[in-house]
């Protein structure tokens, strides 16, 4: 009897338009007539990353111009000796405290620094702890949420059990039990960054790993015998990789974050380099009198995280809409 | 239609504004519902009958907006109220159920109070009289216990018990048009049957007429009095119930038909429409059926039918009935 | 329900001990005898030895864990090399102004955040939408000195209406408060904002508007109880980073908490003291952890009553 009740119904050449279990009608309406998804289906063409990048661009005008933000801060970084106007270490006791004007546009430190020819130079220097801890940390939970998620059992429980322990810790909290081990340097907040902040990276891929493990294409590669690195390597893991970019792009401003919090607690970058934390903090006791010593570095960090924050931001709407917010 | 009209839909228009392009979802659809009776809107899913619900509802949200036509309530033209006029009329003189009884309710709170809120928003009364009426539409929609089901979340009820709670928040302020999206999808057929008969009764009980969306024509056969036959925003065919099924006039309805098994006849294969429902971006120029039309000429793909008179009181929307003369809408 | 607090309860525990397990190894990876860190290079090496053994040194690491773990559990944090003080009193006279502190920034991030994410979700993609997105995505990446440095700057050095730091009045409190609280109140308004638009999708919301709810009532009445739920779990999230915030703004605004407490425990190499400031501040989020997760249990009737 049911069956023959079923059978009436007259979307039997579509049936998965009504098994859907989203009741807006228009979304209905929107499966038929409007995603983009059948459109492009019915063209014959699928979204590559070019078109991807084609709708981040279009979509979020913010996110491109951060991209371009980034490029420039990168350039500047690399070529920092011909954009700066002054050696950042040159030091001119004649010129201490200058106000900023036409021969230092950001005017000089307590040393007789030029502060803006600091700047590019830090931007280094957070570039660097932006991008290289980041890179080990995600590396490392990449590798051990694979094994957690494709594992399961104990190997799973363990490497999971350590990832609560991580992020039980207030993070800037543990970075300064590192340091304190490990003593001040650039250095050795390199390392302090990479062991601290791999426990969120592991969580999304044992997540993902998860429910990757069970779908047909890793059967399939299972049922042939491909062993088990390679799946994971070969086949898990470049499905990962939207969620990776994205995590990526976010994790970056969180690092500079951390090395300007560690330096600016004087347990991070020493003298004399020009760590905009290290800068922030020196230029602290002029804040009364000359503000820009610790103000111009401040600013200068936030724009480049709030570029990566934007990008980041535009990337999970376009890559990753299910990366939700942290 | 010679009874008072309670709802008169004319010419309503609503159009999607896609990246794509405009998308006439509902193109001119006109629709009359007699007070009292039962109204069936039939179509395959995309053919525009929940968003004409929607419209009427005054509940499309962006991209999609009413572009054209009138909705007039008792007379009253409601198709350009200010959102708190129109909160007024709804859930107060037309009401409406949806399709997924299991996630048409909040999940936070008890399903008592949900139905309370739509009393306290449109009367004037104290608290203990609301609920007073809640546990007696919830005894006249039939939940047993009804003192203590008040007190249960959603996710506690069965799908044919919420559904039950819906029809009831839908029929507490005895609203004179209940709109009924698709109300028996969702559930099991033994189900079905209950809420239809339900529906019937409570419609002849409160005098409360009811728009009944559904792509099933068994459901229409059963309870509704007169049939709408839509198909790409449009209304393809009109008729009292009977006189549809006895006279089927517009090939797509006829096709509608054919695909419905019947069990004293045997057959290898089920009858299919073949083609699917094309893209409302890229209709064709003509009918809208013509591509998948099996009686099409050569006129149906270049220009575009009126809705024909059949016979007094029915109407189709194909060349074949032009001597008709054009029906009144 | 009770069955799953205990459960709850019980799954904290290991982690709690991993906590301890993790600095405390950290920190006996530091080289060199901490008593000699002490006491400084030249002192009589037979005192060291003495003093060794009497802090219990000389035994096997595992048992000096398991003796500090147990006096961890008694409310026993060890004695501060510096102070020569019991770490217990020190925290506990820190401790205070850290919760007065984080508290008054939580009222300012909760009524912040939430605010500007509902109005963010009602004008969704429209100029105030924009406009407090973009603002709480700032509030995220401005560093939490900066802000507090340039708060210092204009309302305390130049329009003089708040003291420069300390934290013993009321208006002292103000600053550090903001500062910390304008920190979270970007993730919190960022958040309520993804949820509330994700929850408007839903059927019931639909349900709501056919009842006769007008959108505001819609929003509140309907959406908002939904939409809590998972920023309820973000409270604790937001525990944790905002103790990493205090530690910047106590030692911006000078206020004597616990974050100053741990940056000078390193200043001055005081072991004992660091170890114990962190283990204390861990213990706290991953109560806040656990008791978030709780209310969450009891808030969600889905949940509450399916268990």
């Amino acid at each position: 009897m049911a069956d023959g009740k079923e059978r009436q119904n007259l979307t039997e050449q579509n049936p998965e338009t009504f098994k859907k279990p989203d009741g807006m009608a228009f979304r209905e309406h929107e499966e038929n007539i409007s995603t983009k998804e059948d459109i492009s289906g019915q063209l014959g063409e699928a979204d590559t990353w070019k078109d991807q990048l084609m709708t981040l661009i279009r979509q979020n005008k913010l996110a491109a111009f951060s991209a371009v933000v980034i490029g420039l801060i990168i350039l500047a970084a690399i070529f920092a000796p011909v954009v700066a106007p002054y050696d950042y270490l040159a030091q001119s006791l004649t010129d201490r405290l200058q106000d900023p004007g036409a021969a230092h546009w950001l005017g000089t430190d307590e040393l007789g620094r030029d502060v803006l020819s600091r700047i590019i130079y830090g931007a280094r220097i957070s570039l660097t702890i932006g991008l290289v801890p980041t890179l080990i940390s995600m590396a490392i939970g990449t590798v051990l949420g694979l094994c957690a998620g494709f594992y399961g059992g104990k190997t799973d429980f363990i490497i999971m059990r350590l990832a609560d322990v991580m992020l039980a810790f207030p993070s800037l909290l543990l970075a300064m039990v590192v340091m304190y081990t490990m003593g001040g340097g650039l250095i050795n907040i390199f390392i302090a960054l990479s062991l601290v902040n791999w426990a969120g990276t592991a969580r999304i891929v044992r997540s993902q790993t998860l429910s990757l493990k069970e779908k047909e294409f890793v059967e399939a590669a299972r049922s042939i015998g491909v062993k088990k690195w390679t799946i994971m390597f070969r086949h898990i893991l470049p499905n990962c990789l939207p969620s990776l970019i994205v995590l990526f792009t976010l994790n970056i401003p969180s690092a500079i974050l951390s090395e300007a919090s560690l330096s600016f607690l004087g347990i991070g970058a020493q003298p004399p380099s020009a760590s905009w934390g290290l800068m922030v903090v020196r230029g602290k006791k002029y804040l009364f009198s000359e503000p820009w010593l610790s103000i111009a570095p401040s600013v200068a960090i936030m724009i480049v995280v709030l570029a990566f924050n934007f990008l980041g931001d535009g990337l999970r709407d376009v890559l990753d809409p299910y990366l939700k917010e942290q | 239609m010679s009874e008072s009209i309670v709802l008169d839909i004319r010419n309503l228009k609503s159009h999607f504004f896609t990246a794509k392009g405009e998308v006439p979802a509902v193109d001119g659809v006109s629709i009359q519902v007699p007070a009292g009776k039962i109204i069936g809107i039939v179509g395959e899913s995309g053919c525009g009958k929940s968003m004409t619900a929607m419209s009427v509802m005054g509940l499309l949200r962006y991209p999609g907006k009413v572009v054209g036509g009138t909705i007039a309530l008792d007379g009253r033209d409601i198709t350009h109220l200010s959102p708190r006029e129109l909160s007024c009329v709804r859930g107060n003189e037309i009401s409406m159920i949806f399709q997924e009884p299991m996630t048409s309710l909040n999940p936070v709170y008890p399903v008592g109070k949900q139905v309370l809120e739509a009393i306290l928003l449109h009367q004037k009364v104290a608290k203990t009289e609301a609920k007073k009426q809640v546990l007696d539409i919830f005894r006249a929609v039939g939940i047993p216990e009804p003192e203590k089901r008040y007190y249960n979340y959603p996710h506690q009820l069965s799908g044919g018990l919420r559904q039950r709670v819906m029809i009831g928040m839908a029929m507490v302020c005895r609203p004179k048009v209940m709109i009924a999206d698709e109300p028996t999808t969702a559930l099991d057929v033994t189900i079905e049957a209950q809420i239809l008969r339900l529906m019937k009764q409570l419609c002849s009980e409160q005098g409360t007429s009811i728009i009944l969306i559904t792509h099933n024509m068994g459901v229409v056969a059963e309870v509704c009095d007169y049939v709408y036959v839509m198909y790409a925003g449009k209304v393809m065919e009109q008729a009292e119930t009977f006189e549809l099924f006895e006279r089927t006039s517009h090939p797509y309805t006829q096709g509608l038909l054919k695909s419905i098994p019947k069990l004293d006849e045997k057959t290898d294969r089920l009858y299919t429409i073949d083609g699917v429902v094309p893209n409302l971006l890229h209709l064709p120029k003509g009918c809208s059926f013509c591509t998948r039309c099996s009686q099409a000429e050569k006129r149906c793909f270049t220009e575009r039918p009126g809705l024909y008179k059949v016979t007094e009181d029915h109407g189709a929307r194909c060349f074949r009935y032009e001597r008709g003369g054009q029906l009144d809408e | 329900m009770l069955n799953k607090v205990l459960k709850r309860i019980v799954i904290s525990i290991p982690v709690l001990f991993g906590v301890m397990l993790a600095i405390f190894i950290m920190l006996r990876l530091v080289p060199g005898n901490p008593v000699t860190t002490m006491l400084g290079e030249h002192v009589n090496p037979a005192v060291i030895e003495k003093i060794s053994r009497e802090m219990g040194l000389d035994q096997p690491l595992y048992i000096q864990f398991f003796k500090y773990v147990a006096n961890v559990l008694r409310g026993d944090f060890g004695t501060s090399y510096r102070l020569n003080r019991n770490v217990t009193g020190i925290i506990m006279e820190s401790f205070p102004n850290t919760v007065k502190l984080s508290l008054l920034a939580a009222v300012v991030a909760w009524l912040i955040g939430i605010v500007a994410g509902i109005v963010a979700a009602i004008r969704q993609n429209r100029i105030l939408d924009r406009l407090f997105m973009g603002g709480a995505l700032i509030g995220v990446s401005m560093p939490v000195f900066m802000t507090a440095l340039v708060l210092q700057y204009l309302f305390a050095f130049k329009l003089k209406w708040f003291p420069v730091s300390g934290f013993d009045s009321m208006q002292a409190m103000v600053l550090p408060a903001i500062v910390l609280g304008w920190n979270s109140a970007g993730s919190i308004a960022r958040m309520t904002r993804s949820n509330l638009v994700e929850i408007m999708q839903n059927d019931f919301i639909r349900t709501a508007r056919a009842k006769g709810l007008r959108e505001h009532g819609v929003i509140i009445g309907h959406a908002l109880k939904n939409a809590m739920l998972p920023v309820i779990t973000m409270m604790a999230l937001q525990l944790s980073s905002m103790l990493s915030g205090a530690v910047l703004t106590e030692s911006v605004f000078g206020v004597p908490g616990i974050g100053r407490l741990a940056v000078n425990a390193i200043e001055t190499r005081d072991m004992p003291l660091l170890q114990g400031t962190v283990i204390f501040t861990t213990i706290l989020v991953i109560l806040g952890n656990l008791v978030a997760d709780l209310l969450y249990n009891v808030m969600d009737p889905r949940i509450r009553e399916g268990a």
